[in-house]
């Protein structure tokens, strides 16, 4: 939900990035966020096991830049993908305003990632939004590892509604700020829309 | 979309950031905030020049949300009220409305003149959101015609 202050002429929206266990999600955050000058970001607080498993969220402030004289930040929350965390998965679509789903692109994970794009848009039911109707992208990541299956095959098996499809390597970074940026501008575009 | 957004103007901005003034004076605290469901920081007092305030507000929420899906797994609908009790310092967390007011204290104060003057202010600041979600709905026009305006070249200078 976008949070507009006029008295300090801020636009605050939220992305959340969806996605299977080990998918990549936070290695999305962590790239945006060693790569983003200090005076653009806050923390990345992780809320993570001793495993370095996710168990609640990630999340990272960025600050893009001014629009018509309004400052605009993004707030960049992963859910944890393991599947017996959906309570939390839930909790962390609400207000949300655009979603990346990370599928892993590796053959032994398309089940993984079939069940978690199912998973997204029941959660995101429940939270009273429609996945047709949200700024969303599709990022296919591990683009890297030898047995990624080719693009347009995940593209078949995934992409619901024409959304833009980014590969990536999201370690490396490629891909990453391409797909920040896509669904970033789907977001402001939203808000023209009103 | 689930939610309409929340549309801060400066004159509800200024009677939150004077509630959250008296607040702060009347319970000794450290800092006091106003942050919403999502995880937005919307207003705060104290000395919050060094305290990273962003993190605070995700934190915050994604605390109440936690505990509240809890309250329904046993049957209640929420838990209205959270207070966290280090050694010296501690916080306090109220849900208003869409909101969480949120007080941070020490030593100075004590749990119980904080619960009872944040249960004072409750009303008050549960009116002011009242108030901003019906501004909020009447000026939506207004505020789509400004939106409006923003071009593609907007969007992409961003990026650039």
């Amino acid at each position: 939900m976008t949070f507009i202050n006029y008295a300090s002429r801020e636009i605050n929206c939220k992305i959340v990035y969806y996605g299977p266990g080990l998918c990549g999600k936070t290695t999305n955050l962590q790239f945006i966020y060693d790569s983003t000058a200090p005076q653009s970001k806050g923390k990345l607080i992780s809320l993570a096991t001793e495993t370095d498993r996710t168990l609640f969220f990630d999340f990272m402030p960025l600050e893009l830049g001014t629009v018509r004289g309004f400052k605009t930040r993004f707030h960049l929350y992963t859910v944890p993908g393991q599947v017996f965390y959906d309570a939390s998965r839930k909790l962390i679509l609400k207000g949300v305003d655009g979603v990346v789903f990370v599928a892993d692109s590796q053959e032994e994970r398309m089940d993984a990632n079939v069940e978690s794009l199912y998973n997204l848009e029941e959660n995101l039911k429940t939270q009273g939004y429609d996945l047709m109707q949200i700024p969303y992208v599709l990022q296919l990541n591990k683009r890297d590892l030898p047995s990624a299956v080719p693009p347009e095959h995940l593209v078949e098996e995934l992409q619901r509604k024409g959304e833009p499809v980014f590969e990536a390597v999201a370690f490396k970074g490629d891909g990453v700020f391409d797909t920040l940026k896509a669904v970033a501008k789907q977001v402001l575009t939203e808000l023209r829309k009103g | 979309m689930a939610e309409t957004p929340i549309i801060m103007h400066e004159q509800q901005f200024q009677k939150i950031k004077s509630v959250l003034a008296r607040l702060f004076h009347e319970t000794a605290a450290r800092m006091v905030f106003l942050v919403d469901r999502d995880g937005q920081p919307i207003a705060s007092h104290g000395d919050v020049r060094e305290f990273d305030a962003t993190s605070f507000a995700s934190l915050a929420a994604g605390n109440v949300a936690a505990t509240s899906s809890m309250a329904q797994l046993i049957g209640e609908q929420t838990f209205p009220t959270l207070s966290h009790e280090g050694e010296r310092e501690s916080i306090y967390i109220c849900v208003v409305g869409r909101c969480l007011l949120c007080v941070v204290f020490d030593e100075r104060s004590t749990l119980g003149l904080v619960k009872l003057r944040v249960k004072r202010t409750f009303p008050e600041l549960l009116a002011i959101m009242n108030e901003l979600a019906q501004k909020t709905e009447e000026n939506r026009r207004l505020e789509n015609a400004l939106f409006a305006e923003i071009t593609d070249e907007d969007i992409d200078s961003l990026f650039s």
